[in-house]
């Protein structure tokens, strides 16, 4: 075999600790190694073009680049290689960036040990094999999880572009977090008047389906060809016959239910709908207040449901959907600012959350838009906002930004003016974080034109005064000490991971990060997409965003699944496992451990063997190591090539005089 | 050239593609400095890992073996760190049977965001495995004397 190795510079990302002449120099010597050279940027066109001549000149059958990490450019460099007229599978990374000169600044250790990994990675590739990719059909619908206004703009990018779509909404209705909102920045949109529409047209979509007081119960399958069990709850009310006329949430007797969408400010009953543009617009009955599910006794709603429509013995129920791509918008939830002891825990009424806030504000909210105060029904007069409330502080281990409460507090900051010409607010800030456009025009308006009091500095405590609450914090522009007496306290919550996102994660084949957002393929080139082949994200699930973000990013990844359809077919990975038929005895060991169903018997010449099933096979390996005989064998990752690495590594002398 | 003051140990990894070999690259990214001795070998999933890897390491001559995967129920496969968790730890006892000190090999969990933990991880190992020292070889004689005998024999 003929072996071409290439070393990158990397500029100096690698060049400035690692000798890349003389790891070339090194390879030169390496078995099967008939060129070596090094190279600036490997990656670059000329780069790529000195590989490419290369190999024709040196009559190469394999090339091992030694660079940046495989799970960077390893597809750039296979592209590479083929185009030289290689098989793709003909190509081996060293990694010498990440795992060498970025965490080594000892040039003489990097260095031997960068001719290290390029050892390994020759002796890999002399074991490699040319593989060629199995085609597969696909199924070209998409399942969106999550209707927030991501996930709707995703659905509704989709269902536009004629692929038919499955919205599977957690909630009663659609909407997400937006639609709780009143105003949106920094144009003081009403936010229902802008997401509404969008809401309509998802419901009339006669490509989408959509299940709402629904979750993914289980998700089978891979890219082209998931299987996924949607879990519908019980809403004890027969939706197909629901008219959404409100007659039965008008006679409930049940007043006290928890009103989930106006942020539990005020109760609602035990039937009800969320809110009138709710979408769909069905009934549902909470069954902890319920008197019928939890007395027994009452009926009201089925006696005045014009439509017959309640079921009281109503189960949840289990219907399978079958996708060729999923697109996750779960959004996230607010903090839980009763963990902060030091601004009362909870246990002052009026201080609240800024949702709370925006729902008090809301022309559609439990007071109609008129700002009072949960305990005494009072207008405020001073309005204390508390900015970073679960974002920026490490001892609540949320020590990211959350992006979007500065703008928030300024809009609301705005609206409390609008609604109370004669209040007075006050902000207290770390820094405000405005960049997107229009926002910092928008915070200076806030300040300027509607003589909003910033005031930098933490909250150190809060504490009830007589029917006021005192808000102590510093100054720190000042520096001294401020106490501000307030009426009314809203908390600028941050964000944080919506509750159940691990679950999905693992239900999806996921990563997330140590906060419990989900991993993207690459923060900057692949956003949208998820190490999972199929699977993409929108909105806040990935990290806070605001709405132009998530509506950008939910359509960014609409666009992904159009691009992934955009074929009748897909090739499949051919670095699968592959069956030995002379070795393999039939045991079906390989078969009780696949996870995906990959691996089925077969009759051959009267003997049981195993068989793998090409376009289902993920290439896990799990199998190979499970074979007692060896027979079953995951290729590019076949145990001759990492006993090859293996070897490489330890076989050679430690120490090798380099000079 | 600097001089290195403490001679390096042949350590191999076993990482898995998805988590810890992402984890490893968030390491690298983050710039997190970490001992020399370490050399990696990207694997699809750790259930791919066959005991016989770390063993035929561990007699070739590698002084310690580190094996990460995804944190268990978060792997990219579904469940094939716990056919590694389960195979290693059957092997981590196996290994005193066959004279081998089971402190040269250690499996652990590393995401794929990670890196400040990869980083703590390798140091901490890397400085384990020093500790423990070189793995123990043949006496140089005694091979002579066994080639020896063997030249005889044929």
């Amino acid at each position: 075999m003929r072996i071409g190795v290439f070393v990158c510079h990397c500029g100096s990302n690698i060049a400035g600790t690692v000798d890349v002449e003389r790891v070339a120099l090194e390879a030169r010597a390496f078995p099967d190694v008939a060129f070596a050279s090094d190279t600036m940027y490997a990656c670059s066109e000329p780069g790529q073009a000195a590989i490419i001549e290369a190999i024709r000149e040196h009559r190469l059958d394999g090339v091992v680049v030694a660079s940046c990490t495989p799970r960077m450019h390893e597809p750039t460099f296979r592209k590479t290689v083929e185009r030289a007229g290689l098989n793709r599978y003909m190509f081996e990374m060293a990694n010498i960036r990440e795992h060498v000169s970025w965490i080594g600044k000892d040039t003489e250790a990097n260095t031997r040990k960068a001719a290290d990994l390029v050892r390994m990675a020759v002796a890999k590739l002399a074991n490699d094999r040319t593989l060629t990719p199995k085609k597969f059909s696909i199924n070209k619908r998409v399942l969106v999880i999550g209707g927030g206004v991501a996930g709707i703009q995703a659905a509704l990018d989709c269902a536009d572009g004629g692929l038919e779509v499955v919205l599977v909404e957690k909630t009663a209705t659609i909407g997400g977090k937006m639609a709780k909102l009143d105003k949106t920045f920094p144009t003081v949109d009403c936010s229902s008047c802008i997401l509404g529409p969008k809401m309509v047209d998802v419901a009339q979509h006669p490509n989408i389906t959509l299940y709402a007081s629904s979750e993914v119960a289980d998700i089978g399958g891979y890219v082209g060809n998931f299987n996924v069990s949607v879990r519908k709850k019980a809403t004890y009310v027969d939706w197909d016959a629901c008219t959404g006329c409100g007659q039965c949430t008008e006679k409930c007797p049940s007043k006290k239910a928890t009103d989930r969408f106006n942020e539990e400010i005020g109760t609602t009953t035990a039937i009800n709908i969320p809110f009138p543009q709710a979408i769909p617009k069905k009934a549902s009955i909470d069954p902890e207040f319920c008197i019928k599910l939890t007395k027994g006794k009452c009926g009201v709603c089925e006696k005045v449901c014009p439509t017959r429509a309640i079921r009281y013995d109503q189960q949840d129920e289990v219907v399978e959907e079958a996708v060729g791509a999923i697109i996750v918008a779960t959004g996230y939830d607010l903090f839980d600012w009763t963990r902060y002891g030091e601004y009362g825990g909870g246990r002052y009424p009026d201080v609240i959350t800024s949702l709370q806030y925006e729902r008090l504000l809301s022309a559609s909210g439990p007071t109609g838009g008129h700002v009072k105060r949960p305990s005494d029904g009072k207008e405020p007069e001073t309005v204390v906002f508390v900015q970073c409330v679960g974002s920026r502080d490490k001892s609540v281990g949320r020590p990211y930004c959350s992006g979007f409460c500065c703008m928030y507090t300024a809009k609301q900051a705005i609206l409390t003016k609008d609604h109370m010409p004669e209040s007075q607010s006050y902000v207290f800030y770390m820094d405000i974080r405005a960049p997107g456009k229009m926002y910092d025009e928008f915070t200076r308006r806030a300040m300027e034109e509607y003589g909003t009091r910033y005031i930098r500095g933490r909250v150190a405590m809060i504490y009830p005064k007589g029917d006021k609450y005192v808000v102590r914090g510093a100054d720190t522009l000042m520096g001294g000490q401020v106490e501000i007496e307030a009426d009314l306290v809203v908390l600028a919550v941050g964000a944080e991971a919506s509750e159940g996102a691990a679950r999905l994660a693992e239900k999806l084949r996921i990563s997330y990060d140590s906060y419990g957002f989900y991993m993207e393929s690459h923060i900057k080139l692949r956003p949208v997409e998820t190490n999972t082949a199929g699977v993409y994200l929108a909105g806040s699930c990935q990290g806070p965003k605001d709405i132009p973000a998530s509506v950008a990013q939910g359509g960014a990844a609409a666009s992904k699944v159009q691009n992934l359809f955009s074929k009748d077919q897909l090739e499949s990975d051919p670095q699968i496992s592959n069956v030995a038929i002379k070795r393999c005895i039939g045991c079906g060991k390989c078969i009780q451990t696949c996870p995906f169903g990959a691996i089925e018997t077969v009759d051959f010449r009267g003997m049981t063997k195993a068989s793998v099933i090409e376009t289902v096979c993920q290439g896990c390996g799990i199998c190979t190591s499970t074979c007692p005989q060896g027979a079953i064998q995951l290729q590019h990752f076949t145990d001759n090539q990492i006993l090859a690495e293996v070897n490489a590594l330890c076989q050679q002398s430690p120490f090798r005089n380099y000079e | 050239m600097s001089a290195i003051t403490v001679p390096e140990l042949r350590i191999v990894g076993f990482l898995c593609n998805w988590c810890s070999y992402g984890g490893a690259d968030t390491a690298g990214v983050g710039r997190f400095q970490q001992p020399t001795d370490l050399r990696i070998i990207r694997v699809p999933c750790s259930g791919r890992i066959d005991p016989l890897f770390v063993l035929k390491s561990l007699v070739n001559g590698a002084d310690g073996v580190l094996v990460s995967g995804c944190h268990p129920r978060d792997c990219h496969y579904s469940e094939g760190n716990f056919y590694a968790r389960r195979r290693l730890e059957v092997l981590k006892r196996f290994l005193p049977i066959l004279g081998i000190d089971e402190r040269r090999f250690e499996y652990t969990w590393v995401s794929a965001s990670e890196g400040q933990k990869w980083k703590n991880v390798v140091q901490t190992f890397t400085e384990h495995i020093h500790e423990l020292g070189p793995a123990p070889r043949l006496d140089a004689s005694l091979v002579k004397t066994a080639e020896a005998l063997l030249t005889d024999a044929a």
